[in-house]
């Protein structure tokens, strides 16, 4: 605002002016439908999925171990180098737990979610997933977790196939660490 | 010429904005219209004036109409004229003014209007829906995301790695809501909230509740940008633009650690060093980073490098500490407009209102807003696609 001007325009409606007429309104439902070809990295990443496997690819010179997967490093701006199989555990780098869906409607049953850094992968590449199995007191930052597969005969190649990451249980996954 | 080989000087003539609501019976045509007639109005010049025209407004899937631009070129006065549009997500606000610099700074334009537009409320059920389309449909998409998640996830990091508790980043809830009183075009001005409010609000998606959030809203705000010879001939009070400054991180955002935007920080020392400032909290004097939430303002007040990194809620433990910090009359007066927690966010309108508040501040016309410590140099920053971009602007009465 400046001190000078005095007016500023805008006339509010509310939504109810808008669907019950008040306001005059011109609906549509545009229909946009697609098929995305996966591509290279991630249609073998997909392809893994399926199996119960996790891969990434490692760029030699930087080191990294990226997951998900690509064929070219953005950091060094050149191919990445070899397909590598990284674990199904890892360590919460963070959560929240959602009472949202998608178009932001209220959800009856809160989802915890998280980023997951999983072993093998390069400190600090994490990858998005549901958590499950666990009290939403006890995640925490550094948690270890392990994935829950759907059955084989149910998966289709798609991050679904993963239901959600579950608390690793004692004994489990040693060989990971924060 | 100056260090980054800038050819000429561009100053900040005139400014305008509508009212930010939920909802608004005017077109987005509209509204771009009053903003930037506003603007040339009190620029003091007509549409005959403007060489060229820079459009800012965020993703087409709000308002259903590919070619956003376009459609909205006849309101923002680009008829006939050099017209372009520029996009990146939440930063577009901020970015539109740097588009328009740059074709002032080049010698190619003497004056540019600069105009931002946003109307969210055409979606439904919610524009929430179609900003999902920003995910990965092949990694994220699928898990049902909401588009809060991502900020969810980047404050509880926040909070985890420098021991900040939800109680402080609430105050600056507090803050802005409470300062939007004065802001005669605010959307959620609430005098009397209280850090209790924020925490007592229904929960979003944990850590984020309903009052840390900016509220969807229909907008438009504009600028005049002017070359040195003829910014001084319309006016004896010039802001000028010292320092602009981008830089984009990847978009593979669970790739990097979200307590720090390292991208902002870059963009900071962009603008910094065009406007030669060494010592960002000593020689600037009113700032006005991104708040979409308010956590937000934290890490961007971190990025600018105004404090330290972790150190912006450091003692602040209620209302009266981050009044004293960051109010008007405090150490370092913070969104002074009461930003887009309490002005309203439409998306790039939101941006561009933070530059013209500014503006505003610089030349002493703020009115009830006015900052206490008689500002000369401010600085303005969005934010936005996938916590990956930070704009800058660094302007000096």
């Amino acid at each position: 605002m400046s001190a000078r001007i005095k007016e500023y325009r805008g006339t509010y409606v509310s939504r109810k002016d808008l669907e019950e007429g008040r306001v005059p309104a011109v609906r549509d439902k545009p229909e946009a439908r697609y098929a995305w070809a996966a591509g290279v990295a991630m249609g073998r990443f997909l392809a893994e999925l399926k199996e119960g496997r996790i891969i990434g690819r490692r760029c030699r010179r930087c080191g990294r171990v990226l997951v998900p997967p690509r064929m070219f490093c953005e950091w060094c701006f050149r191919p990445t180098d070899e397909w590598v199989y990284v674990r199904d555990t890892g360590t919460v780098l963070t959560y929240s737990i959602s009472h949202l869906g998608p178009a932001a409607e209220r959800i009856e049953e809160p989802i915890p979610i998280a980023v997951i850094q999983l072993d093998g992968a390069s400190p600090g590449v994490g990858m998005l997933h549901k958590l499950g199995e666990v009290k939403f007191e006890e995640i925490r930052i550094g948690m270890r977790v392990k994935a829950v597969w759907k059955p084989p005969e149910e998966r289709e190649g798609a991050i679904t196939d993963i239901l959600y990451f579950r608390p690793l249980k004692e004994g489990e996954g040693q060989e990971g660490g924060e | 010429m100056s260090a980054l080989g800038v050819k000429r000087k561009v100053a900040v003539v005139g400014a305008g904005i509508t009212l930010f609501r939920r909802r608004l019976k005017e077109t987005g045509r509209e509204l771009s219209f009053y903003a930037a007639k506003m603007a040339l109005d009190t620029a003091g010049i007509t549409l005959a004036d403007v060489d060229a025209v820079v459009c800012g407004t965020a993703p087409d899937a709000f308002d259903g109409v590919h070619m956003k631009g376009e459609y909205l070129l006849d309101g923002m006065g680009g008829h006939k004229k050099p017209f372009v549009r520029v996009y990146v997500g939440g930063g577009t606000g901020v970015f539109t003014p740097i588009a328009a610099w740059w074709h002032v700074a080049s010698g190619h334009f003497d004056i540019v209007l600069a105009v931002a537009e946003e109307k969210m409320s055409s979606c439904f059920p919610h524009p929430q829906k179609a900003f999902t389309t920003i995910f990965d449909p092949m990694l994220t998409r699928p898990l049902g995301a909401n588009l809060v998640w991502i900020f969810a996830l980047e404050m509880q990091r926040y909070m985890h790695v420098h021991g900040v508790k939800k109680e402080q980043i609430a105050t600056i809830a507090v803050k802005n809501k409470r300062n939007a009183v004065d802001h005669p075009c605010a959307q959620l001005a609430d005098p009397k909230i209280t850090v209790q409010d924020v925490l007592n609000s229904e929960v979003m998606v944990w850590p984020v509740q309903r009052l840390d959030i900016s509220p969807p809203s229909d907008g438009a705000a504009a600028i005049v940008l002017a070359a040195e010879h003829v910014a001084k001939r319309l006016t004896n009070d010039p802001v000028w633009i010292e320092g602009v400054g981008w830089c984009l991180d990847s978009t593979y955002w669970t790739n990097r650690d979200l307590y720090y935007p390292k991208y902002v920080e870059y963009a900071a020392r962009m603008a910094y060093k065009m406007a030669g400032i060494k010592n960002p909290p000593k020689e600037i004097d009113v700032a006005e980073p991104y708040d979409p939430f308010d956590y937000k303002e934290a890490h961007h007040a971190e990025g600018l490098m105004l404090v330290r990194k972790g150190e912006y809620l450091k003692d602040v433990k209620d209302e009266n500490d981050i009044f004293a910090k960051y109010g008007r009359d405090g150490d370092l007066p913070i969104c002074p407009s009461g930003g887009l927690l309490g002005v309203g966010n439409p998306i790039a309108a939101a941006g561009m209102m933070k530059i013209c508040e500014i503006f505003w501040q610089l030349r002493k016309e703020a009115g009830k807003r006015q900052v206490k410590n008689d500002p000369r140099t401010g600085v303005a920053q969005a934010w936005g696609d996938l916590m990956q971009v930070g704009t800058v602007v660094v302007m000096r009465a």
